[in-house]
């Protein structure tokens, strides 16, 4: 008696209705997989959904010009990543009310909010942020007249080569 | 006969072993990479983190270096003394200086790395109580010395008591160990320019210590970098300061020779 | 102590843009990470950080996890005269720290 349940011989499909069966499985899996090969291709022009964002937003329109949002697109390390923003040809004093950045996978979505005075002139900001694997972050400038200018990076975000644990 | 025979063969043995210890004395490795190759593991960081070392402000070592600078000038133990009240301004009387270390300390016979020659001033010129291992404030008056042998070339002596400590480091680095049975010489000997993952391999060199890590979103010493390397194949971890992360050091500092130093550094 | 630099010009002309600096040491720790024996490590961010320019709030920043560890920035004033530039931040554990720069105007 074979003390085992799956012996080499018994690995192989045995019949060739079983063979086409797992064959039709296999090409229905890699087809499937073929959209998410399409999102490789992050469509920036649109805002990802983020429900703390669409709660500040609060179904106004925004407008896809001017915020300008300088992130690398590989970071070396997720715990500090560089970002620059600015609003372009906003120069005039109270131009921008405020900046806001949002994450797409933190644990803390609203990342940061810049709140400038009405004698601010120059509304360039560069800090380091923390980002929570490869995602999207989302800068909205709030003009002085209420508009709301975007901008949509994605960032590529990788793990350390080897596991830290000093 | 064949007694007779023995003792000359015996004397030109004898004879035979000094001359090669001997010239092994005088050239204790054949030096794995050449002096003329080696590269800061800045050669090997992303430019984001390039950029960020070089950018005084920025670098967040930096705030070690000032908080290690107050350190320098403010009275401890019952001494009431500062660093400075026995070495006076630290950028001519530290210049250069961490760049000779690890070295032997005369008084004890020990080896010595720049923590434990701080904590030997703290507890005997100070009569205070000594940094912790790893602590911020050991961290940030190392990075403060350190910081005053940027740009001088790396240099560290291996002859008379140091040189026990020497072998054994040497003997460590071409050891394998830990699960993935790697030594030091494996990654950072064999394989420094390619690709593991996302980063590319350095060849491990100890000049810019201590280093801001953006994984560890803090300063930390060599010797916790070294424990990170054994994290990563699996070894037993040594603890910061241990005579065998010591003799590393001094063996690393060897291998360095003629780099200059770049304190603080920023890794990822 | 409040480790923190702040980098101002050494000198602005009246009416000018410049650029402010700072540097804070602070853990920034995000309450997602746990100790040695797995025990969850206490959330303690900069909640808040405000600078003001001669007394008068020239920017204000609400903070999150979301910056990294001893977090740098960097932003734009209008010089308008000489004074100091005064930094106020406050983290989630209630510890306000607070570190000011000079500030020389000329013309």
């Amino acid at each position: 008696m074979n003390p085992y349940r799956f012996s080499p011989d018994n690995a192989a499909p045995a019949s060739p209705a079983r063979r086409a069966l797992l064959a039709g499985a296999a090409l229905l899996t890699a087809a499937q997989s073929l959209p998410a090969l399409a999102q490789l291709q992050t469509n920036l022009n649109e805002l990802p959904p983020l429900p703390a964002m669409e709660e500040f937003l609060a179904g106004r329109r925004v407008q896809f010009a001017r915020m300008q949002l300088e992130i690398p697109r590989v970071a070396d390390n997720g715990n500090s990543v560089p970002i620059k923003l600015g609003v372009l040809g906003a120069n005039a004093p109270g131009a921008v009310q405020s900046i806001h950045l949002f994450s797409e996978k933190n644990p803390v979505p609203r990342m940061a909010v810049f709140h400038f005075p009405p004698a601010a002139a120059r509304f360039d900001i560069e800090s380091r942020v923390r980002l929570a694997g490869t995602q999207r972050v989302v800068a909205i400038a709030t003009l002085a007249d209420g508009t709301l200018c975007v901008k949509v990076a994605e960032v590529l975000v990788a793990i350390a080569a080897c596991l830290d644990g000093s | 006969m064949a007694r007779r025979a023995a003792i000359p063969l015996a004397l030109i043995g004898a004879g035979a072993a000094l001359c090669v210890s001997l010239a092994y004395a005088q050239s204790p490795a054949a030096r794995a990479i050449p002096l003329t190759e080696l590269k800061s593991g800045l050669a090997y960081t992303g430019e984001d983190v390039r950029a960020l070392q070089a950018d005084d402000f920025a670098n967040p070592g930096m705030l070690w270096v000032e908080r290690g600078e107050k350190i320098w000038n403010t009275p401890a133990g019952t001494s009431a003394k500062s660093c400075a009240a026995c070495h006076g301004n630290a950028k001519s009387s530290m210049k250069g200086v961490a760049a000779r270390y690890p070295a032997i300390d005369a008084k004890s016979g020990r080896l010595f790395n720049i923590e434990a020659r701080i904590n030997a001033s703290r507890t005997g010129q100070q009569q205070a109580e000594a940094f912790a291992p790893e602590s911020e404030d050991l961290l940030a008056i190392t990075a403060y010395v350190n910081y005053q042998s940027r740009g001088a070339a790396v240099g560290v002596a291996i002859d008379g008591a140091a040189r026990e400590h020497f072998e054994r480091g040497r003997a460590f680095y071409y050891t394998r160990r830990g699960q993935m049975n790697m030594s030091c010489a494996t990654c950072h000997e064999q394989n420094f320019g390619k690709r593991l993952f996302a980063e590319t391999i350095s060849q491990g060199q100890p000049n810019d210590f201590p280093i801001y890590r953006l994984e560890w979103q803090t300063m930390g010493s060599l010797h916790r970098r070294l424990r990170a390397c054994l994290y990563g194949v699996r070894a037993e971890l040594l603890p910061i300061g241990s005579p065998e992360l010591l003799d590393v050091e001094l063996f690393l500092a060897w291998r360095a020779q003629g780099l200059k130093g770049e304190a603080p550094g920023v890794r990822r | 102590m409040a480790d923190a630099r702040i980098q101002v010009p050494p000198q602005v002309r009246r009416g000018e843009n410049f650029e402010v600096k700072i540097a804070i040491r602070h853990a920034m720790e995000t309450g997602y990470r746990v100790d040695e024996v797995g025990k969850p490590i206490k959330r303690n961010v900069i909640r808040e950080l405000v600078c003001k320019y001669n007394g008068a709030e020239a920017l204000r920043v609400d903070m999150s996890s979301g910056f990294a560890a001893n977090p740098l920035l960097q932003f734009w004033l209008v010089a308008v005269g000489s004074g100091e530039v005064a930094f106020e931040w406050v983290d989630d554990a209630g510890t306000r720290y607070a570190e000011r720069a000079a500030l020389t105007v000329a013309g």
